[in-house]
């Protein structure tokens, strides 16, 4: 059984953006990159699951569609104990193209459980997992906030508004993974490190798509009014005010 | 062409997140010169239907299926698209919510239509079609061209009033063709959340930080937030640390909220933290510290200890309801 994670990167969660051409990039200057917080717990998870023998998974791949500046942070998930790694080597357009071409990857070679993040930090879309499932034609499971193999079978927890499910579904599917998935990501250790430099990348040239969508540009949200203080003493009036100023009670 | 919005029930009911999708496709259908058309999944009775029409859907299209019991991805995407073609529809609206977000993206490959997600203002334009998104968990919104025929949105809980504008509705049963095997996701058992308000539904928030000190500590807020009829949250740490129910956890790798009022009780304003909780309309903080950079996001704020402000609020509170 093999399993693909599906990696995107982004900026550390605590970067200050920043956008250059007429707000329409982000200024990468001293940026940090780091894995998509979920899909680190998903390859957390895929790597835990590994580690079971009688589950019976062979291998644990991480895709990304990106450019070369994305490999050190291939290189990481390679150290976390990936077993090797896919790159599409093209700029991340839209949603749509970003599916598509991990479709393309996973035609080729299919795989038996396929993980996603819930939402990438920076495009904020949580789309790309379900696109594939839909573009591979398999099934999707979304929030699932846990994963396990028993006797075989795949069973998942689903986070739904208001409750959780326990759900079945039949491999080849798509995991769409949220908080719970795993506990604390993995950390690379040095001999994981080390064996991370050989590890395999390969490098495939995008298909052919066109995107569905296209940012014209971004904004940054509008500076909130200042903050009014109420003494600590008279900490009731802050409920007058919340009534009859800014009329939420 | 018509504007066709997705509304989910609850054992039979609509939630007011429905009514705002509604009130937001017809102003969007107002804007692009076509009609709503509601398409309601499983068992709700035309009393419940009808009251779309008071939000501006001139149509219902009702579908009851046993196959649709339970959510399986593939086959609801089946049935919306299905309704889709036949109502023509340019523009399709789904709620930001797990179901939305399990849903919106199988459609759009479907319907070959692109997604804007989680948006929570009205299309900047219609020719060409534009929204504004939030990106970068919140610290810029993107605005967001769809170049598709088609278009999908998941609109945010809470970023749009409820507006009534329309009248009576025309209900129509559909028979959604599902072929056999379609369903394969398989539901085992089902743990529902009763008897407390979902933090995802609620206008007002009460949240705790690790300035709360103690799980023990937090019989005040709770009483606050019952006596406001809020939802009770938490900032990561405390419920890493099991203070509080892995459900109530708000941030980017938690639930992303946008109520009216959101009460930060000794939440320190982590930028991952502010991720979820930005979009609240009013922010209020109680730290000890006064530097802390929750009081930059918050318009109302108190220097003070939690443990001797909580009650003061709670005497306050009461007092407001006694008038
Ligand atoms: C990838 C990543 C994702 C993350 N995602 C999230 C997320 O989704 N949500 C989230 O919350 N965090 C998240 N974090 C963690 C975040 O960075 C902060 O560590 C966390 O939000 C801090 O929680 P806190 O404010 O409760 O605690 P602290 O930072 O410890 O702050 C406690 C605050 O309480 C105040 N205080 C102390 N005593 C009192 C008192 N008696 N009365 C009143 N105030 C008092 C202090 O002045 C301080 O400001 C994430 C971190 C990373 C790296
Ligand atoms: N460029 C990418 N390469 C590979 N996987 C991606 C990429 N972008 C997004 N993903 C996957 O899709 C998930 C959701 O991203 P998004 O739809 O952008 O919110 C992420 O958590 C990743 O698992």
């Amino acid at each position: 059984m093999k399993v693909l994670v599906c990696i995107s990167n982004v900026p550390d969660t605590t970067t200050k953006v920043r956008f250059i051409d007429d707000n329409r990039k982000l200024d990468t200057t001293g940026i940090q990159w780091v894995i998509n917080p979920w899909d680190e717990l998903s390859l957390t998870r895929a790597l835990e699951l590994k580690d079971v023998a009688s589950n019976g998974i062979e291998k644990v791949t991480v895709a990304h569609v990106g450019s070369v500046a994305a490999e050190p942070v291939i290189r990481k998930a390679l150290a976390i104990g990936a077993d090797d790694a896919i790159r599409v080597n093209a700029e991340a357009s839209d949603a749509y193209f970003v599916a598509s071409q991990l479709a393309e990857v996973i035609k080729q070679n299919p795989y038996d459980i396929i993980m996603c993040g819930i939402e990438s930090s920076d495009h904020n879309g949580s789309t790309v997992g379900g696109m594939l499932a839909e573009l591979l034609g398999i099934p999707s499971v979304s929030a699932v906030s846990s994963l396990s193999i028993e006797n075989g079978t795949f069973v998942l927890t689903r986070e739904i508004d208001g409750g959780k499910e326990n759900v079945q579904v039949p491999a080849p599917f798509v995991a769409v993974v949220q908080k719970g998935i795993a506990k604390e990501p993995r950390i690379a250790a040095m001999r994981g490190i080390m064996m991370a430099r050989t590890k395999p990348i390969a490098v495939v040239e995008p298909a052919a798509i066109e995107a569905y969508t296209e940012v014209m540009g971004y904004e940054m949200p509008k500076p909130r009014a200042a903050c009014k203080f109420v003494d600590a003493e008279n900490a009731g009036q802050l409920i007058a005010l919340l009534q009859n100023e800014a009329k939420v009670l | 062409m018509s504007v066709l919005v997705f509304v989910e029930n609850w054992d039979g009911k609509f939630k007011k997140a429905t009514f705002e999708m509604v009130s937001y496709a017809s102003i969007v259908a107002e804007m692009s010169n076509s009609n709503v058309v509601a398409l309601s999944i499983g068992n709700v009775e035309n009393a419940e239907l009808e009251k779309l029409g008071k939000f501006g859907a001139t149509k219902v299209v009702s579908v009851t299926n046993d196959k649709l019991n339970f959510l399986d991805n593939q086959a609801y995407t089946s049935v919306i698209a299905q309704v889709a073609e036949k109502e023509n529809a340019e523009v399709v609206i789904l709620s930001n919510n797990n179901t939305g977000k399990a849903l919106a993206p199988r459609l759009s490959v479907r319907l070959k239509a692109g997604i804007g997600s989680g948006v929570n203002h009205l299309p900047l334009s219609i020719t060409p079609f534009v929204v504004q998104k939030r990106a970068y968990s919140g610290n810029a919104f993107a605005n967001l061209l769809i170049k598709t025929p088609v278009k999908i949105l998941t609109l945010a809980q809470n970023s749009f009033e409820i507006k009534e504008n329309g009248s009576s509705t025309l209900i129509e049963n559909f028979n959604a063709d599902l072929g056999e095997g379609v369903v394969k996701t398989v539901v085992k058992d089902v743990q529902k959340q009763t008897g407390k308000i979902l933090l995802t539904d609620a206008d007002v928030v009460v949240s705790g930080g690790r300035g709360m000190k103690s799980p023990d500590n937090w019989a005040p807020l709770v009483e606050f937030a019952e006596l406001l009829g809020a939802a009770t949250a938490c900032s990561r740490p405390v419920s890493d640390e099991g203070w509080r129910p892995h459900e109530e956890h708000t941030g980017q790798t938690g639930k992303i909220i946008a109520p009216n009022l959101y009460f930060a009780i000794g939440i320190s304003g982590a930028t991952q933290h502010l991720a979820g909780v930005s979009s609240s309309k009013y922010i209020v903080a109680v730290n000890t510290d006064k530097d802390a950079p929750i009081f930059s996001a918050a318009q109302y704020g108190i220097v003070g200890d939690a443990s001797k402000v909580l009650p003061k609020l709670v005497e306050a509170v009461k007092e407001m309801k006694a008038k």
